[in-house]
């Protein structure tokens, strides 16, 4: 098979020394595809320029969902459906209503946020993911350039990554 | 930059390297099962097997087998059910709480209390679902459902119905927040597998990493995720137990309504989680050789917490009786001194030395640095706990308001079975985990080598 993507890969040991690198190569002009790191490297989405995250409002949205829903269906329930008296108290009253609201809004708070984050990261179970090096998830960071992406040679990219600290730089074609 | 304090212990001894917690985490998962792992096996399946007798018969026959009567209607099966439920609170504790105080040294230890928590959870739920005598009708009862009669719906003004919604959704919560916590580590696992040539076992991890590729842009996603997880999970867990103490709490039983209810029954429930954290990675670190992970550090620091949550308990013991005091409500008097001195006397007097007395043995650095002494103290602590709910329980029912009716709770073989059940069910459940998943948070450990481990230089 003809392969139509062709990318410089850059092997790196230590997460100090690959944001240097990161630093460095954006300030060069390189491109960088993707960073594939064993753990989360603090400071490396700000140093690939990535934006903060927005899962957050995201399970802000779906929290506020929950706690909608738990109070209608509540109070939809014992207020007007099946209105009862027990224990001689108000058959729909907010102060009892409270556990099961803040259940539920934490409950699809959660449960929306993981969805989406599963959904944004194109993750699924039988979904293989494309890897540029196997040990990315044992004990290498791995940075990989499309070559397509940048206008530098290869060798010039090579050069860069190896003055950066690489302890390899292989080619990788998919 | 980092900059660590000479003074703190390391978290990780033995100059490990990322390649050696890969390999040292991911060893058990890919070798055969050893010797000792199958004796562990086959005793929990028979406790299971035993107790799923005993199980099946209660169902057959009904509530009636179980030792309870007209005026002690909630026994073992409640006790047992907060008992269960109150040790799950550790394992968000330590990955939640201490998450958003970023405590590095819950990073060794998060995966397998969060899996105590999981297991720790189904166990207590089964003690409510057999209660229920028709099981099957259950659903009908616990969850709003539309039904046959109309759609009478179910209460919510009722505590117990707080539980069946608090309860599932911090089972819920917490299953999902352990599962994010092994994405990662799955990949390992699938990644070792392909460079072994085990197309299977990659396969199957794959599947169980939903193709999790360690793209930084997926780190800083993921990131966010387990922080607001974090930060769900913090209120959630101290709403689960708050509203199991209500269970009690808003009740007019002498002996239960009292308003110091939450905080002491979350602090009694961290109390005994820690316990039970200690007593099995104790073993776990033993038997999987995880010294290097799991180290004295870790265990001294888990004590601590056992001291701190230890003396709430104990202040709160306090605090009951002196409130039954200075209240001056007859029946609240007599419930408390009944406790003390009554037929349970036995039962009240073994929570005081387990639960306030034996836990204040931490305090001297060389029994909470020793394996021995902490095994054996998580147990006594457990054991505690167990009869703490056994005389809020029991003792405050044993006596109604009308004489005649007073009487005493005699545990059947039926009662004990459920309880052994439970057992069952909970070690069947941590060994299988412990076998096909990495026990200890690899991507996290990985995180602090640089900065909180012992590195050869």
């Amino acid at each position: 098979m003809e392969s139509n993507k062709h990318f410089i890969v850059g092997i790196f040991e230590d997460e100090d020394v690959l944001l240097k690198a990161v630093e460095n190569s954006r300030d060069k002009g390189v491109k960088i595809h993707e960073v594939y790191s064993p753990f989360p490297v603090h400071g490396l989405d700000e140093a690939l320029g990535y934006k903060r995250s927005r899962l957050p409002i995201a399970a802000f949205l779906f929290g506020m969902t929950g706690t909608s829903l738990a109070l209608l269906m509540q109070f939809w329930m014992l207020g007007y459906d099946w209105p009862m008296i027990i224990g001689g108290k108000n058959h729909a009253s907010l102060p009892p209503f409270v556990p099961v609201t803040f259940e539920l809004t934490v409950l699809l708070a959660a449960f929306g946020m993981v969805g989406t984050f599963f959904i944004v990261s194109d993750m699924k179970p039988y979904k293989y993911p494309r890897q540029f090096d196997l040990r990315s998830t044992d004990d290498k960071h791995v940075m990989a350039i499309d070559l397509a992406n940048n206008k530098l040679s290869k060798d010039e990219l090579a050069s860069i990554l190896k003055s950066n600290g690489a302890s390899e730089v292989n080619e990788k074609n998919f | 930059m980092q900059v660590t304090s000479s003074i703190r212990e390391p978290l990780i001894t033995g100059g490990k390297t990322m390649r050696d917690v890969s390999e040292d985490i991911s060893r058990q998962v890919e070798g055969k099962p050893t010797g000792l792992w199958w004796i562990a096996m086959l005793i929990s399946l028979s406790l299971l097997g035993f107790g799923f007798y005993c199980l099946c018969f209660l169902l057959w026959e009904g509530v009636g087998v179980w030792g309870l009567n007209k005026t002690v209607g909630w026994a073992w099966d409640i006790t047992n059910f907060v008992w269960w439920v109150g040790i799950g609170h550790a394992g968000t504790l330590i990955s939640a709480i201490l998450l958003l105080f970023r405590q590095k040294w819950r990073m060794s230890i998060n995966r397998a209390a969060e899996a105590m928590t999981i297991f720790a959870v189904i166990c207590a739920a089964t003690f409510p679902f057999a209660h229920m005598g028709r099981l099957w009708l259950g659903f009908y009862w616990v969850f709003p459902l539309p039904n046959t009669w109309g759609s009478l719906w179910a209460n919510f003004n009722s505590p117990l119905l707080w539980d069946v919604f608090a309860i599932s959704t911090y089972f819920s919560v917490s299953l999902v927040f352990w599962y994010m916590g092994l994405i990662p580590d799955f990949a390992v696992i699938r990644d070792r597998a392909v460079r072994q040539g085990n197309k299977l076992r990659a396969q199957i991890y794959n599947a169980l990493s939903f193709g999790w590729d360690g793209a930084a842009r997926t780190w800083s996603r993921y990131e966010s995720v387990a922080l607001i997880l974090a930060g769900l999970s913090t209120p959630l867990v101290l709403s689960v137990h708050t509203i199991v103490s209500m269970d009690f709490a808003t009740s007019v039983i002498p002996g239960w309504h009292t308003t110091i209810f939450p905080p002491y029954f979350v602090a009694g429930a961290i109390f005994s989680g820690f316990a039970m954290v200690l007593t099995l990675l104790l073993v776990t670190r033993k038997v999987f050789k995880l010294e290097d992970y799991i180290t004295i550090y870790h265990v001294e620091l888990m004590n601590m917490i056992i001291i701190i949550t230890g003396s709430i308990v104990g202040i709160a013991y306090i605090t009951e009786f002196f409130i039954a005091w200075y209240g001056q409500v007859p029946a609240e008097q007599y419930a408390f001194f009944n406790r003390m001195q009554g037929p349970y006397w036995w039962a009240y007097w073994s929570m005081m030395t387990c639960n306030v007395i034996s836990p204040q043995l931490f305090w001297f650095k060389k029994i909470r640095t020793n394996l021995v002494a902490t095994f054996v103290l998580s147990i006594i602590v457990n054991i505690g706990m167990w009869f703490e709910r056994f005389v809020i329980i029991v003792t405050s029912l044993h006596r109604d308001y009308v004489p005649s009716s007073w009487s005493m709770f005699h545990p059947t073989i039926y009662d004990m079975g459920e309880y052994i059940f439970t057992f069952g069910l909970f070690f069947t459940a941590f060994f299988l985990f412990a076998k096909f998943f990495p026990v200890v948070n690899m991507a996290e450990v990985k995180s602090i080598l640089k900065s909180s481990s012992e590195r050869k230089h």
